[in-house]
């Protein structure tokens, strides 16, 4: 079988990229997928734990359920947040949204 | 535990989901018309105030170490049921400053809401269910439940600072709110995935127990794992560096959702923080009361900094609430669990919390009745308040002396104890930083002052006070003189709140 360590090291990797979109991503939409990046290496580390360390309580995968059903419904709001920016502002660059600062 | 009892436990949030679903329900119906839909505040607050009946109803229930609240589900489900809440004087504690908040926002929010959006009915009903999310998180005791409640309290404060639609700054708001939140989290997320991988458990307590029994094979997985948790209940919480989206938000949100936002993300994030650092991590109390330290002074001193030169009142009690947030901390950082003295950290902890909820939250009113008559919440809207509203004058005197921390008001007593927290430590360095702030802090809460008392408006008509707004600001300036005054019974309430988690756990 393929050791934890693997598993963990993909998933720390995918995290990075996803913050890393987090952080650089000018466009609202970009920054969003950044981070459904970092949620799923959230559940690629739940079930890999849950498969080496406790395969007989089914607490990992349950986990990981609720974290995708979260993540869709903070989609669904983030989504509807965008829209109403876009509206606004005419744009989801979200460097220019600077009406207020300091 | 029987089906009946398990309900009994859970009163004060079923009562608030179901009058929030029946707000959504009711609005639907009468949608549009003004008179009955000013009668949909009203029943929200009754609401509350019936959360805040069955909170007091459910106080004696509660045991040292927690009453697990889970029922027996019955042969035919089979497997373990697993509590994922529990019943203890820290849930209670903030169940009511809960409740109180919700009370004070609706009452507050009635003119703002009529005045600045056409969906009224939704405001309250999402009020209620931020509400209902702060006592789910402050009850959570496995990191699943955690999650979920955290979560929710996020989702629908996004919801709640991008109310205004057509509000450009509202919208702003709302988007940095949500991509700061929702990174945030996930950051969080993944210190949970850690500690589960380390553990091999999600509930608080067996957490703990693995850790001490060491049969922990991925302890190094721990530290990082604090330090992510950390940083998405720090967001929360808007403890520096964590900061970024505090003033943003504040200043472009509704004023009735700032003061909720100044408060209840705050307490949620707290109550989380103290139970898991104390309940899950005991064995690292070295390591992150050190961090903790570390972060209130950085809280407490950018905040204060940053508040001197802010004009608009909304963004200076932004980072004057950053500031507030980073005192509160040192409670927890000096947290000595069998200290035989008056203060043990936690208790301090809680006790400013508690005269930090009616004096922030007396501060907005005034603000938002302000507002309300001048459309904005700049510094020169206050010039001339004492003439034009005696009332509202001296009470927001009141509550800026007390957010400085001046006897004989409540944020003194919260300061007492929390810096008399940090000397019992041997944190010196902690409190004079932390003394040194409140001076720094004169400045800029002066600067509200002098306007409101010193200098003549162009618009010397008076405000009017609705009944509502007199009722909030009166009660809030009671409250904040009670606990400076008969301060006994909420030290005592802080105090038993604390000890029934230290006693259990140490």
């Amino acid at each position: 079988m393929i050791p934890l360590y693997w598993w963990l090291i993909v998933a720390a990797a995918l995290f990075c990229i996803g913050l890393y979109a987090v952080l650089s991503r000018k466009n609202a939409i970009a920054v969003l997928m950044g981070i459904e990046l970092m949620l799923n290496a959230v559940n690629l580390n739940l079930v890999a734990f849950w498969r080496y360390i406790t395969p007989q309580a089914l607490t990992g995968q349950v986990f990981a359920i609720f974290v995708i059903t979260v993540a869709a419904a903070e989609a669904a709001v983030g989504l509807a947040i965008f829209i109403s920016v876009y509206r606004m502002h005419g744009s989801i660059n979200v460097e220019k949204l600077d009406t207020m600062r300091w | 535990m029987t089906l009946n009892r398990f309900l009994i436990l859970l009163l004060p949030e079923i009562t608030l989901t179901v009058v929030a679903f029946l707000v959504f329900i009711l609005d639907l119906i009468i949608g549009g018309d003004e008179v009955r839909e000013r009668r949909l505040q009203w029943f929200a607050f009754l609401g509350v105030l019936l959360a805040l009946v069955a909170t007091i109803l459910i106080w004696p229930l509660a045991e040292a170490g927690g009453l697990p609240v889970a029922f027996d589900v019955g042969p035919g489900f089979g497997g373990d049921v697993v509590p994922m809440m529990t019943l203890d004087g820290l849930a209670l504690f903030f169940k009511l400053i809960t409740v109180l908040m919700l009370a004070i926002i609706i009452l507050s929010a009635g003119e703002y809401v009529k005045v600045h959006t056409p969906f009224r009915g939704e405001f309250y009903a999402f009020v209620l269910l931020a509400g209902l999310s702060i006592m789910l998180a402050s009850a959570a005791t496995n990191l699943v439940m955690i999650y979920l409640s955290i979560e929710f309290l996020s989702i629908t404060s996004y919801v709640l600072t991008g109310y205004l639609r057509d509000d450009v700054r509202s919208t702003e708001a709302a988007i940095k709110y949500f991509i700061y939140g929702a990174a945030a989290s996930a950051v969080m997320l993944y210190g949970f995935s850690l500690l589960y991988g380390a553990t091999g458990a999600t509930g608080l307590v067996e957490i703990a127990t693995a850790l001490a029994t060491g049969s922990v094979t991925l302890r190094w997985l721990v530290f990082p794992a604090l330090v992510m948790v950390l940083a998405g209940l720090g967001f929360k919480i808007a403890l520096v560096p964590f900061h970024q989206w505090s003033p943003d938000a504040y200043e472009g949100a509704p004023t009735p959702v700032t003061a909720f936002l100044s408060v209840g993300p705050k307490a949620a994030g707290f109550a989380v923080l103290i139970r898991f650092l104390i309940v899950a991590l005991p064995a690292f109390q070295v390591n992150w009361s050190a961090m903790l330290a570390g972060v209130a002074i950085l809280t407490m001193s950018l905040g204060n900094l940053i508040a001197l030169w802010q004009t608009n009142v909304k963004r200076m009690l932004a980072y004057s609430s950053i500031a507030q947030a980073g005192y509160m901390l040192i409670g927890l950082a000096a947290l000595a669990p069998l200290a035989e003295s008056w203060t043990n950290g936690l208790n301090a902890l809680l006790l400013y919390l508690f005269a930090y909820l009616f004096t922030n939250l007396g501060a907005f009113a005034v603000v938002i009745a302000v507002e309300d008559r001048t459309g904005s919440a700049n510094l020169p809207d206050f010039s001339g308040l004492i003439r034009r509203s005696p009332f509202l004058a001296v009470s927001m005197l009141v509550f800026l002396l007390s957010l400085i921390g001046i006897p004989p008001t409540g944020g003194f007593m919260g300061k007492l104890f929390v810096f008399g927290a940090a000397v019992q430590r041997q944190m010196i360095l902690l409190a004079v930083i932390g003394v040194l702030n409140s001076v720094i802090s004169v400045y800029y809460y002066y600067k509200i002052m002098r306007p409101m008392l010193f200098e003549r408006a162009d618009d010397a008509e008076p405000i009017r006070v609705t009944p509502s707004m007199r009722l909030v600001v009166g009660f809030s300036l009671a409250m904040v003189l009670a606990i400076a005054i008969y301060a006994e019974p909420f030290i005592r309430l802080a105090t038993e709140s604390a000890q029934l988690l230290l006693a259990a756990r140490f």
